[in-house]
């Protein structure tokens, strides 16, 4: 598999490590009344769609950075690439 | 019929016209008692351990496809019971128990190879982790035995036990440990689940649950409406899309693993051996194909086919410590949709439905699992307690922090 870099280009897969389903960039408030619940969910609970899946790759043996995939788990391709920085500024996370 | 040695002469010579097939093909009926979703080697040992220990009829597995075309039929064959933890180790011990009488009790031959497994040491670290898991092995009446290089060489000649970058200090035998027909699981225990009068249902895909009022009436499927007092999803690498359709999200990730053969040769490796400086791990199939494989490809994947970085891994731990091995050619390599759980083992559980019940998780593992999972899940489904051997394989233990976690690697299932 290709990962098609927003700054360096198609770079090989096996340059990436693979953390899991992007929505792990949305920890739970740890303050929340229901904290423990969240956490749980957050920690172990997956979509594991068949089809279109959102998720994060670190470009390890490159620039480090974070990378939210968008691939098909059918058929491994694809459609988009997004630095996973980002994301998380457009939703007003990590300012 | 009754399979025997007289019955194959008899059928040599008649012209093997009488075998008849081994399990009917046949309709599904408007409603079952049991229904068994998946008709891998785990939902046919459930099917037939229900009618068999259980006594319980109108039983029927529903299998999408053709039985065996899952990952009973895809995997490397290898059973051992050579786990560390006390959720585990007694399940897996019972499950080898079960395979060594297997054969006499399906009437049916399985090619139960107990040739032993080999697991072997590279450093002084991983001696000590071996010698800790032997003795957790031994104390659930499992047999282990640490074996010196020189005891090593004896079977495994070629061996070079004293390579600059991975010595060889030695290994972690368990010699009841081998290697099984994975096909021949599936028809045995379809066979024998026929018998005792369960229903086997091909190309009857599950698409769905009648649930009112948080009980699962039946199940909606591509043959139409089947009622069921109790229904037990058993579908491996495909577990979270069918739980999906109950509003269930699992601690799960599906990933795919890879297997490789080569082509046939003489009589080279007498048993398993692991290479426990790398990922790799070989044995030599009775048609002389040396069977290996190694590292998971490690993201998310229901194509039931992998790339080429993880065959270069394999590769590369196979040529470290069997360098003959690049004198022969790949004949074939392919692909299984794995279970892959947060903790690295396996769920037999109830769900928050009343009459569905749930069994997967079961990683690159479940082969080995297959008689014991069966019984497992069918002593859950007939009696609503948990097997004896099977009380920690809960749901709710990553909630409550009663991980069963082999490796100890977390909440990431492509590291387990
Ligand atoms: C390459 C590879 C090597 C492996 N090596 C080993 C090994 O050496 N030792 C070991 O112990 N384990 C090994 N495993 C793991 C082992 O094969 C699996 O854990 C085990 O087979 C899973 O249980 P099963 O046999 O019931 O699964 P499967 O055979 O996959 O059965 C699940 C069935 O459910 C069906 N299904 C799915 N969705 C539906 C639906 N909606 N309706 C109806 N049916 C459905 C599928 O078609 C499938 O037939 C390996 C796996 C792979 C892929």
């Amino acid at each position: 598999m290709l990962i098609n870099h927003p700054i360096l280009g198609p770079r090989d897969a096996s340059e990436f490590v693979y953390l899991g389903d992007a929505n792990l960039i949305h920890r739970p408030d740890w303050q929340a009344e229901d904290a423990l619940a969240q956490f749980t969910k957050y920690g172990y609970l997956r979509d594991n769609p068949a089809g279109e899946h959102r998720e994060l790759w670190f470009h390890e043996q490159g620039d480090r950075s974070w990378l939210i995939v968008t691939r098909n788990t059918l058929t491994h391709e694809i459609s988009k690439v997004e630095m996973a920085r980002d994301v998380a500024s457009a939703e007003g996370r990590s300012k | 019929m009754r399979y025997s040695g007289f019955r194959v002469i008899k059928e040599a010579l008649t012209g093997h016209r009488g075998w008849g097939p081994a399990w009917r093909d046949i309709d599904p009926k408007s409603s079952y008692d049991y229904i068994i979703i998946g008709g891998g080697g785990h939902g046919l040992a459930t099917a037939y351990y229900l009618a068999k220990e259980f006594g319980k009829s109108r039983v029927a597995v529903l299998e999408k496809d053709w039985i065996g075309g899952g990952n009973v039929g895809r995997n490397t064959t290898i059973i051992r019971s050579n786990y560390l933890l006390d959720g585990n180790e007694p399940f897996y011990e019972f499950s080898l128990k079960l395979w060594e009488g297997l054969e006499q009790e399906l009437n049916y031959n399985a090619m139960v190879s107990q040739r032993g497994i080999l697991n072997l040491i590279h450093s002084d670290a991983q001696r000590d982790a071996f010698i800790r898991r032997g003795n957790a092995m031994i104390l659930n009446g499992a047999d282990a035995e640490l074996l010196s290089t020189e005891q090593i060489l004896k079977s495994y000649p070629f061996l070079n036990v004293d390579n600059a970058r991975f010595p060889i200090m030695g290994g972690l035998a368990q010699h009841r440990g081998g290697t099984v027909r994975h096909d021949a699981v599936a028809w045995g225990y379809a066979r024998g689940a026929d018998q005792r009068g369960v229903d086997i249902i091909q190309n009857c895909e599950v698409t769905g649950f009648k649930i009112e009022n948080g009980r699962c009436l039946g199940v909606d499927t591509t043959r139409g409406f089947i009622g069921a007092q109790k229904v037990g999803a058993c579908v491996a690498g495909s577990s979270s899309r069918l739980m999906a359709k109950a509003s269930m999200r699992l601690p799960i990730e599906t990933h795919v693993l890879q297997a490789f053969v080569s082509e046939g040769i003489k009589p080279l490796l007498p048993g398993v051996i692991t290479f426990g400086a790398g990922h790799f791990y070989c044995s030599q199939s009775d048609k002389g194909g040396l069977v290996f494989g190694g590292d998971i490809d490690g993201y998310n994947s229901y194509a039931q086919r992998g790339n080429l970085p993880v065959i270069e891994d394999v590769c590369e731990g196979g040529m470290a410590i069997l360098p003959m091995l690049g004198r022969a050619r790949l004949l074939r390599s392919w692909g299984g949709v794995m279970d892959m759980s947060m903790d690295g083992s396996p769920i037999i559980d109830r769900t928050h439905v009343d009459g569905l019940y749930f069994n997967g998780g079961w990683c690159y593992g479940g082969f080995k699992a297959t008689p014991a999972s069966g019984f497992a899940y069918a002593h859950l489904l007939a009696t609503d307690t948990p097997h004896q051997t099977a009380t920690a394989y809960r749901f709710d233990r990553f909630a409550t922090g009663r991980m069963i976690d082999e490796k100890g690697m977390g909440n990431q299932p492509n590291l387990h």
